[in-house]
């Protein structure tokens, strides 16, 4: 892929432009652009698993809380410094995406969606259970004092936006490069039609597997930022509802493209915001909103574009 | 439905958005520009009211609206704050942590709020309490939990309005144990609001020579309980319930059916009825039962004139229901707790002269140096002290008895039967 | 004992929830996340139709078990005609379709109803102490343990599940109408190769599901209350019992709904019923990934 294609300079010209909005934005909107990155990290992640392989889970709460609590709990019982316990996080949310996905695939369709959906209950109560450690629903914080790194206060908004960008860049640009390779275009194949993808000769069962850790660490990533950058971890995050935003800002956005998440949950976010300061029953607009997205433009809004005007967006 | 009058919230929220989005741009990168509400003395001071307008917590979050439009109207008839009218700013935050953390951004960096508060369930307060340290705004909540209070938060959360879990149930031990029994039941929520009742109550009944004889903990969410009342012993004395959430009228109503008419004690938190008529069917076994009330729901026959003054403004009967409708009872257990910290707000705001954004580290302070709150037409739940170190306020509690299906106060707890020791001190903090 | 009974009657209640989805799921192939919204509304309808009615409780009753059914399966056809028909139950939109009714349905239920939780009364609640058999001093002896209780109410609910799955086994199994269905739930496009009209059928087939949901809703709110949110629970255990009993398969729904009812209240008699429900939920996990058609139905294609 030549350097100046467009999609590399699609995906340049995204970054650049988050770059650029934080000096043209007022404070609420780039603190707001901070968590869209974030929640981004999640909508891409979950987007490798049902964008580009064509799986649909309804349990990603479970990788996201997994990465949140990794961190929080290494940070606040261990006393175990930040990056290390990052780190924790993202490894709690792989091995825990290596188990749940060598068992969860074993099943296909609908099956395999409330399968996801039960062990994704099953963390929840779990953690719930465990509540002397993780305080349950109540969750707790991870202190202002705690959240600095090599001396920079996480805590400031500025270092907040910038971090959540880095973390966004190098994920996005991963996984972009990601969908390129052969493993990546294998992944399609599987979305597509898996039982030829199986008789070309491609191992199937592994590459999903594979697609699963990818997916539930990215998740990971996710939860343990926002942790680290928001300061609070609680059991909410583990519930059903944190499973179905992202697939509802996947599909928003557009599966299957690359800066569809980041579109899904800006726009999301966004819907919500406004509506409620028109009216308190914004998740009526949402409601509404949803139901006519699906019928007018379900490949969602990037989805659309590709179809219709953009064919060479990634 | 009631629509109480809310000429403060929508037109001027975005009166309020359309201003700050100008400003905000003008005036740049600094949070919690200070734009025009420092230049002219006669404008607004806003307060951002995060209310749990859906969500689990909206039976609450409709009476806290209803109570804290009536003590901003009796502040504004009274001339406001330093001659200044008071603005409430109402933002949703759907009972979500997530939500609630991004809502004090808003009334931040969009609106321009002067403080936030009035949240109530734990879990939105403890996942918004960071951002409100990282925002420097001072966040009043009116949530009963002990986490303020833990160390757990930040210097500019306070909940100086409403008395917390730990100091209420230290407060019944003493009363159950001597007038009811020393073998108690306890019956809660599994997760951290109960599990704070099941671990408090059992040391301070301990102390008091009794012993907790089952801890039946019921998961979130559960909408049948008989099948967990079999795990009550035999040998039981007291029963003590403590359910929240929109299951409880259930679980009272199988209690009642579970035990019949050959029953033990039964001491519970009026919690569990909240917004709930004690004269719906199904309850009448809770005659000759106990409850603590954070507030008598029913006016009683000593009742001060605070009392009545406060039911006459926020709109409820003598049994605590909304005027309109005599079955729309309310939170009356709670929802004082917003009036009494808007008070408290006020009070914070004079004595320091309070005039501006700059100045929201002398009102903590000026908060913090409060002791001594009268029972009065500001505090008409009783009085109160305020423990400046642990930004925790401690008042009394009400026993009542069921009697003829109206709540007796029984026993009043004094505000020293739940004091405890501090855990924290943030006025040692740095803001 | 008294875990059975209790059991019985989440697992009547849950029954009916389930074969609504389970009809729905096996003819139209698709997934209503909005199907516990159909049961709040059953429930919310009910306390709208007994307290215009007022007077005795148990007239109202009647009238909302008749009522509310019908009302909330008109609401479904009315999805299906102009929504999901529109999207050609496509299954990934369908589930975005049916998110954003849920959504509708509940804030359009809070609006209205308001955040609180109300209270139906019932018909008729007696209670009713029930005996136990324990070896005493002079033998066999029957008392009545304290607690030991069922109300006349919950027996009803009980009693009423059993008869409308009879009925509705009897509409399936014998009736044209039921005939079409199972045709349709065959093969689609054979069916509208016979002439059957495809389109109408799903219709049906979703206001019938609606119904089934709403009238198990109407039947329990005498014990719980009608509340905006009440819908989230009722969807989970419905599609784990639907997953469970097997897809297209009446009977299994039933086997399953009644081993789901009463093994949580079972379980939680012997272990705390945090692990009672993690236990529950890995066991259908289990389940699902070593025989995900589940105890009766065909495997899947």
């Amino acid at each position: 892929m030549t350097l100046f294609s467009k999609p590399n300079l699609l995906h340049t010209g995204v970054l650049l432009g988050l770059i650029v909005l934080y000096f043209v934005l007022p404070p609420y909107h780039s603190g707001n652009l901070s968590r869209i990155m974030v929640l981004a990290i999640y909508a891409m992640g979950y987007n490798v698993l049902f964008g580009y392989t064509g799986l649909l889970s309804l349990g990603h709460a479970m990788f996201f809380a997994a990465g949140m609590y990794g961190f929080g709990l290494a940070v606040n019982l261990g006393g175990i410094t930040l990056p290390i316990a990052f780190i924790l996080g993202i490894l709690s949310a792989g091995i825990l995406a290596t188990v749940v996905g060598s068992l969860a695939l074993r099943t296909t369709g609908v099956a395999f969606m409330i399968v996801t959906l039960m062990f994704a209950q099953t963390a929840y109560l779990v953690v719930l259970y465990f509540g002397e450690y993780t305080r349950g629903d109540e969750g707790f914080v991870v202190q202002q004092a705690q959240r600095t790194f090599a001396g920079v206060d996480l805590t400031t908004d500025t270092a907040r936006y910038i971090t959540a960008l880095i973390l966004f860049a190098i994920c996005f640009l991963a996984l972009a490069r990601l969908v390129k390779t052969p493993f990546g275009k294998t992944l399609v194949a599987i979305r597509e039609n898996e039982e030829r993808a199986r008789m070309l000769g491609y191992d199937t069962k592994v590459h999903k597997l594979k697609a699963i850790i990818i997916s539930g660490m990215v998740a990971g990533v996710a939860g343990a930022s926002y942790a680290m950058l928001f300061g609070y971890v609680g059991a909410t995050f583990a519930t059903v509802q944190y499973s179905i935003l992202p697939l509802l800002w996947v599909l928003l956005g557009g599966a299957g493209t690359t800066v569809g998440p980041l579109i899904g949950v800006f726009f999301m976010f966004y819907l919500i915001d406004f509506s409620s300061s028109i009216t308190t029953a914004y998740l009526l607009v949402v409601g509404i909103v949803l139901v006519l997205l699906t019928m007018f433009a379900p490949k969602g809004i990037c989805g659309e574009l590709r179809r219709r005007v953009f064919p060479w967006l990634p | 439905m009631k629509n109480i009058k809310t000429n403060v919230t929508r037109r001027n929220a975005l009166k309020g958005l359309g201003a700050g989005v100008g400003t905000l741009a003008a005036t740049g990168l600094l949070p919690g520009a200070m734009g025009f509400a420092q230049a002219q003395s006669s404008a607004p001071i806003k307060i951002g009211f995060q209310k749990h307008a859906t969500g689990v917590g909206s039976a609450y979050g409709r009476w806290y609206d209803a109570t804290t439009q009536a003590a901003v109207k009796r502040i504004n008839d009274g001339g406001g704050i330093n001659g200044r009218p008071v603005e409430v700013i109402i933002e949703d935050d759907g009972t979500d942590p997530k939500r609630g953390a991004e809502v004090l951004e808003k009334f931040e960096n969009q609106h321009n709020v002067d403080v936030a508060f009035g949240t109530l369930f734990s879990h939105v307060v403890i996942g918004s309490a960071p951002r409100a340290a990282e925002l420097k705004l001072p966040y009043f909540v009116v949530s009963e939990g002990h986490h303020v209070a833990s160390g757990m938060l930040n210097r500019y959360t306070l909940q100086p309005g409403i008395t917390d879990v730990k100091s209420q149930v230290q407060s019944m031990a003493p009363f159950v144990a001597s007038n009811l029994g020393k073998k108690v039941a306890m019956i809660y929520p599994d997760f951290a609001f109960g599990h704070d009742h099941r671990d408090y109550f059992s040391a301070a009944i301990a102390a008091q020579g009794g012993e907790v004889v089952a801890k039946i903990a019921v998961p979130p969410s559960e909408t049948s309980f008989t099948k967990y009342f079999p795990q009550i012993p035999r040998d039981t004395e007291v029963v003590y319930h403590v359910m929240v959430g929109p299951a409880v009228l259930t679980f009272v109503k199988e209690l009642g059916e579970f035990f019949g008419s050959n029953r033990p004690e039964i001491f519970g938190f009026i919690d569990s009825i909240e917004a709930v008529d004690i004269k719906s069917p199904g309850l009448e076994f809770l005659e000759g039962t106990y409850f603590w009330e954070g507030n008598p729901r029913h006016a009683q026959a000593n009742n001060s004139s605070f009392d009545t003054n406060f039911r006459a403004a926020v709109g409820v009967d003598n049994r605590g229901a909304s005027l309109a409708d005599s079955k729309d009872v309310s939170t009356y257990a709670h929802m004082f707790g917003c009036w009494e910290t808007l008070n408290v707000i006020k009070a914070g705001m004079e004595a320091s002269g309070y005039q501006g954004s700059a100045d929201r580290q002398k009102l903590i302070e000026a908060v913090e140096a409060m002791t001594n709150m009268p029972h009065s037409d500001d505090h008409p739940q009783g009085a109160k002290r305020f423990n400046g170190k642990t930004h925790q306020v401690f008042g009394s509690q009400y026993i009542s008895k069921v009697r003829d299906m109206s709540l007796v106060v029984e026993h009043t707890a004094s505000i020293e039967d739940g004091f405890y020791e501090d855990e924290v001190d943030y006025t040692t903090q740095s803001f | 004992m008294l875990a059975c009974l209790e059991g019985a009657v989440i697992a009547a209640v849950l029954a009916l929830t389930a074969m609504g989805l389970s009809i729905v799921f096996g003819v139209m192939r698709v997934v209503n996340v909005a199907h516990g919204e159909f049961f709040m509304l059953g429930a919310v309808m009910a306390w709208f139709v007994t307290y215009a009615i007022g007077g005795h409780p148990a007239l109202g009753f009647v009238a909302a078990l008749l009522i509310a059914p019908l009302l909330v399966s008109f609401i479904a056809a009315a999805a299906d005609t102009f929504i999901l028909k529109h999207i050609k139950y496509d299954p990934d939109r369908t589930i975005v379709a049916t998110i954003g009714l849920l959504y509708f349905f509940q804030q359009g239920t809070l609006m209205t109803f308001g955040p609180d939780a109300r209270p139906v009364e019932a018909p008729f609640n007696h209670r009713l102490a029930l005996p136990w058999i324990e070896n005493g001093e002079t033998g066999l002896q029957m008392f009545w343990p304290w607690g030991l209780s069922i109300t006349s109410y919950k027996l009803f609910v009980i009693a009423a599940a059993v008869v409308v799955l009879m009925g509705l086994w009897a509409l399936i199994t014998r009736t044209k109408i039921g005939l079409i269905m199972r045709a349709t739930q065959q093969d689609s496009e054979m069916a509208q190769a016979f002439g059957i009209p495809v389109g109408r059928v799903y219709s049906l087939v979703f206001g019938l599901g609606a119904a089934l949901a709403a009238l198990g809703a109407v039947l329990v709110v005498p014990i719980q209350q009608a509340h905006y949110l009440m819908g989230g629970e009722p969807l989970l255990l419905a599609f784990i019992v639907v997953i469970i009993g097997g897809l297209g398969s009446l009977p299994g729904t039933v086997v399953a709904a009644v081993l789901i009812g009463m093994s949580d209240g079972i379980i939680s008699v012997f272990f705390s019923p945090m692990i009672a429900k993690i236990i529950a939920t890995l066991f259908v996990t289990m389940v699902l990934i070593w025989r995900p058609q589940g105890l009766f139905g065909k495997v899947i294609r």
